[in-house]
Parts: structure tokens; sequence; C-alpha cells
């Protein structure tokens, strides 16, 4: 990140740190896992040269903790993962939900389950990003397919985390992640930067958890004066333990209604020749990838086929799937997994046609195999 | 004395917070609040500037009373929360308070390498020897032989000892009381946050209704007054045999040593990056 745009090679995992510094992240807490372990190494050699912490924890439990202490004394916080590691985070993820504390975790997704197939492509933990951690909780889940993605949506999920209060995963995948390409990085001042709403009333006035027109609270730091409790128990507004269900209410509906809230921002998907498509293909991740080269080739031999390609998978934009699935007479969904996004898609309308390509095997899914598929649709 | 009681009750306690408080009569928590208070007090230090974290459990509901920056984290977890608020801002003191199940079975693994790290943080760890707020299940430190819920034919386990898992772990103070020994705690947890360095002070206390119930051993007054029988400061336990010691409680400062803190190697680290940036 510099005064002027770069143009530079890098791999995915790398271009996720050059994300998260651009974006204002000074804290990472972390432990070795593949294939996420080079967002850790290089967070090591850049944090301390701009002010910031590098920390290796002892276990991703005890990572996802220090992140939560880190972003409620002020500073962006980042870990990055995969699939076993994400499962030990899952219980103080659902921590920073109940609390509200914007922080930002990237999963590079393996082969799984357990420890899998630790150097394979897979996109198996898409069901775990949203429902991972215990009781209804909302969360943003976001997806990168390219290194260019690796730096964007980095950005973006920093300020999703701080615009809305909750954490923001990204899910990433083996092939991503490890792919080098070509990217232009933006220079500092066109990149855009959400800082967290602070309280801009005097300390005695502060009410932690008080809800307003966009049903996110304004957040103070540790330290900054305005001394309040913070706990994973259902909390008033004042940020102590209730279970008066008035109360409870109120606080579970207003932690989803702010997400609600930010669906024409947070819900992002980008159509490729989708005007007259009468087949869509929807996909995320490096997949979308093969998808765009079969479309190319299938549309050669005159398939007229499109390109739904979803960056947010949770909350999951339906809006942008429905009109899809009514142009279409037949959706293909290829992911890396026994169809845990082709079943989200089938619940926006069951009576359209939505065929899934699942891999299982460790393998990518190529573009031959999605434009056969096409053919024969 | 009730004046500085009134005024201490006032500066500390939170006012808009409803007593009372969770704990059963009688239970040895509120005289560790009582102590936390009174060297936080006697040091004179900002409220503003202090964070009081805690995990699950009965001591987990301590900073809820307390007028701090508080936190009430997951089981076992108040010392990775605590980690992240000491890095992201060096100028807070961060003191955590966790019970002995908390703090030594699913926060074990944070627990000693929160030591062996040694970050300038304080880790009050209230030994009741039994979970309490679940209803008395046996913890590590639930003695040999003893009854609880999930022992009910006698306990087959060997206990840890806090202070000692403390000391070999790397800790840079390491302190043992009871709350029995109410004015010897307050300089012990006075003395633990004033350390520079990763701070233990483990309290003996009472859990008469979850493991004195069980075990016969009376209501508070009695178990407290075991205590007092039970203890021997340090310099005393120096001239006694193992023997001798074998069902005493070690009281007073067991470890104060000297160690390079974790804030000041990382600003090194910093200033090494920034020069080869």
């Amino acid at each position: 990140m510099t005064e002027q745009s770069t143009r530079q090679v890098l791999q995915g995992n790398e271009a996720i740190v050059e994300g998260a510094l651009a974006a204002g992240c000074r804290f990472f807490a972390g432990y070795p896992i593949t294939p996420a372990s080079e967002i850790a190494e290089l967070m090591s050699l850049r944090l301390p040269a701009v002010g910031g912490t590098f920390i290796q924890m002892e276990d991703e439990i005890a990572s996802m903790g220090a992140v939560i202490g880190a972003s409620l004394a002020g500073v962006k916080s980042l870990t990055a993962t995969s699939g076993p590691g994400f499962s030990l985070m899952q219980e103080n993820l659902g921590y920073a939900c109940v609390t509200e504390v914007p922080c930002v975790i990237v999963s590079v997704m393996r082969g799984g389950p357990s420890t899998g197939l630790p150097t394979s492509p897979a996109q198996g933990d898409v069901m775990q990003a949203r429902w991972g951690t215990h009781g209804d909780h909302p969360i943003i889940v976001l997806s990168v397919s390219s290194v260019s993605d690796c730096f964007d949506i980095t950005v973006q999920a920093f300020n999703f985390s701080e615009k809305y209060r909750v954490p923001v995963i990204i899910l990433s995948d083996e092939i991503v992640a490890h792919t080098r390409e070509a990217v232009t990085l933006p220079s500092v001042q066109k990149i855009e930067v959400f800082e967290r709403i602070r309280p801009s009333v005097p300390p005695e006035w502060y009410i932690p958890y008080e809800d307003n027109s966009r049903g996110v609270p304004a957040m103070a730091v540790m330290g900054d004066g305005y001394r309040h409790h913070v706990t994973g128990l259902i909390h008033d507004t004042k940020g102590f333990p209730t279970d008066r269900s008035e109360e409870v209410n109120a606080f579970q509906r207003r932690q989803f209604r702010k997400i609600t809230n930010g669906f024409y921002e947070i819900l992002m998907t980008k159509s490729f020749m989708m005007e007259d498509a009468e087949i869509a293909v929807i996909a995320y991740g490096s997949v979308s990838r093969s998808a765009q080269h079969a479309i190319i080739a299938a549309r050669e031999k005159g398939v007229k086929a499109g390109l739904l390609h979803l960056i947010t998978l949770f909350p999951f934009p339906k809006k942008d799937v429905d009109p899809v699935l009514r142009q279409c007479r037949s959706v293909l969904v290829p992911e890396m997994n026994m169809g845990q996004i082709s079943r989200e898609v089938k619940r926006v309308n069951l009576t359209s046609k939505v065929v899934a390509i699942n891999r299982v095997d460790g393998q990518f899914i190529t573009p031959t195999e999605i434009y056969n598929k096409l053919l024969s649709m | 004395m009730p004046e500085k009681v009134e005024r201490l009750r006032h500066d500390y306690l939170r006012h808009d917070k409803k007593f009372p408080h969770v704990w059963c009569p009688g239970c040895g928590n509120g005289i560790v609040l009582g102590s936390l208070i009174r060297a936080i007090d006697a040091l004179k230090l900002e409220k503003d500037e202090l964070v009081l974290a805690s995990g699950i459990g009965c001591s987990g509901r301590m900073p809820v009373y307390v007028d701090l920056n508080t936190l009430h984290t997951t089981h076992g977890r108040a010392l990775t929360f605590a980690t992240g608020i000491k890095l992201a801002n060096p100028s807070l003191t961060v003191l955590t308070v966790m019970g002995d199940g908390d703090a030594t079975a699913i926060g074990g693994n944070h627990f000693i390498h929160a030591a062996r790290r040694n970050l300038d943080l304080t880790a009050i760890i209230i030994n009741n020897q039994i979970y309490g707020m679940t209803g008395g299940q046996y913890s590590p430190t639930t003695p040999y032989g003893s009854r609880a819920a999930t022992a009910a034919y006698g306990h087959i386990e060997h206990a840890f000892s806090i202070a000692e898992l403390a000391v070999t772990a790397g800790a840079s103070f390491v302190a043992r009381g009871t709350v029995y020994h109410a004015k010897l705690l307050d300089k012990l947890i006075a003395k633990g946050i004033s350390k520079k360095g990763f701070s233990v002070i483990e309290i003996i206390s009472n859990c008469h209704t979850q493991y004195g119930r069980r075990n016969k051993m009376g209501d508070p007054v009695t178990m407290m007054q075991e205590f007092k029988d039970r203890a021997v400061t340090v310099e005393k336990a120096a001239k006694l045999s193992p023997e001798e010691l074998a069902d005493r409680i070690t009281i007073g400062v067991l470890t104060d040593i000297d160690k390079p803190n974790y804030t000041e190697e990382l600003q090194k680290i910093r200033d090494i990056a920034e020069k080869n940036r």
C-alpha cells in the first residue's frame, strides 16, 4: 500500500495481508495451519513495521479471544485459519456476535472433515461459516475468487465489520490462496476505509447497546472514559445481563435488523453474460473462474450461458438469485462440496431446475467439467 | 473504618447495577472482591485505565459489580481476551479473575502460555476446589478422595497446585492467600498488579454450598477457621519438611522475579522493523 497504485505479483494469502493493512488492521493473532499460514507469516513481518502487533497464540481459541480483546481496545483485528482451526474459533466467534465486536476472520478452505486433506482445495466450510457458532446470530460471509478479490474483499470485510459491528468471515480456498497473479493495488487515497462510530455523548449519558435507526449502537473503546460492561450473556441496553423476555427479544431482533438494514450494500454479486442467458451458472470462490471460461466456450457452441458470481454468501443474496432463477430454464451450481450453496439456491425457488456439480475428491472443478455439463443441459 | 468502606463502595461498585449479587451467603468471592477494591484504591489507579476480565462460573460474575472497564468472557478464555486488550493498549492495567476450573481445566492451556509469555497481566484465581455454579462437579483442584457431584464414590484423580503450576510455567510473580487472610490478600493483589510481568495470586476459598456440604466440612465460618489453622507462611514453610507441609496451605509470595516484559520486547521488534522498512 503506497501513495501511488502499484503493480505486483502476489498470491491470494499475501493480497489478504495487503488488503488488511490498507483497511487499517493493526493486530493479528493466529495459529499455524495449512493452507493459511502465509497470512500469519507475512503479518509477523509487516505489522511491527507499521507499529502494529502480531502474536502467535497457543491455539485458535486463544487467537480469536485475543482478536476480540484487541478490537475492544480499539484496534482493527484479523485472524486467519483453515477448517480445523476455524472449528476452534467458533466458540469466541459467537462471543463477538453477541457483544457486537468488529473483527475479520479468514478461513482458507481445505478438504475436510477433521484433518481431512490439508493441502487440497475444497469449499466444505460454507455452512460452518454461517452456522458454526451456536445460537441464532447474524453474520456476514464473503468469498474470494482471485488475488485482486483477496485485496478488495478484505478491505470491504473490515468496512462491513466496523460499520455493522459484526464479525465478517472471508472464505478463501486453497486454490485462491496459493495462486500467484499480477494485481494492481490501489493507492492509499483510492481506498475507502470505514471506522466504527464512537459515542458522541458524554460518558455519563452513554448507553452501550442503545438502539438507533441503523440498529448499530455507537461503540466505546476500552480506556477512553466510557466504562461499561461487556458480557457474552444476553444483555440489556446498558450491557448488563438480562433474562427479561422483552429485553432479550429486543436485543435478538435488533441484531438481525442491523444486517437487513444494510442488504443494499452487503449483498454483493457479479453478473457475466447474463443479459440473454438461458442457462446460468451460480458459482463462488475459485470455481467461479472455471465457470467463466466454460461459459465463453459454451457460447461459442451456441449455448446461451451466463454466470452469477456470488461474492456475499451470507446473508444469502436472494435478491440477485431470484431473477436468475426466473430468467433461466435451468441453473448449474458447481462447488467443491456436496451441495452447500446449491441447496440455498433451491430454497429461493423450489420449482426451478437446479443442477449441481459436486467434487469432494480434493480436485479442482475445471472449466472442461463445467463446459461438458452446460452442453448436456 | 465504616467511612472508608462507604467511600470504597461508592467509588468502586456500580450504582446502576442492582444488588444483591449472585453469590451464596458466606461465599469467599465477596472477600476477594473487597481485597481487589482495596488494592486498587491503595495503588491510586484510575478507573478508566483499569480492565477487569473474567471467564465463566461464580468468579465470572465479579466484573459486573465493579465500576471499571469490565469484560465477562467465555469459559477459560479471560486471559486470551486480556492478552488482546493489553497488546492493543499497553497503557491499560489489565486484571483477570478466574476460578480453579476456569483457569486450570478449560483454560489451562491459556494459563500456562500467558505465564510463559510474561505479558504484564494479573491473574487472580479463586480456588474453591469445585465447580460451584454448575452444581459441585470435581475440578482440577478437587483433592483426592473427596466427594463431588461427579465423584459420588470419592475422587480418584490428583489435584493441581495452581501456584506451583504458575511458577513452573514462568510467571514473574506468584503468591497464595486464603479468604481468611483478607488483609494479606489486599497486599498480595496490590503487589501482583504493580509487578511488571505476568502475576498470579491464587486465593483458597470456601464453597460450603457445593464442596463443604458434600464433604461434611461445616459452615463458612468453620471452613475459614480451617484455612487459618492450615495456613503457614512461606518463611515458616521453608523450615518444615515435606511431610509436615503435607496438609498445610503455604501463603505469601512464592516467586518474585524479573524477566523481559512482553510489551517492551514487542517495542524492540517494532523499532527494528521500522528501520528495515
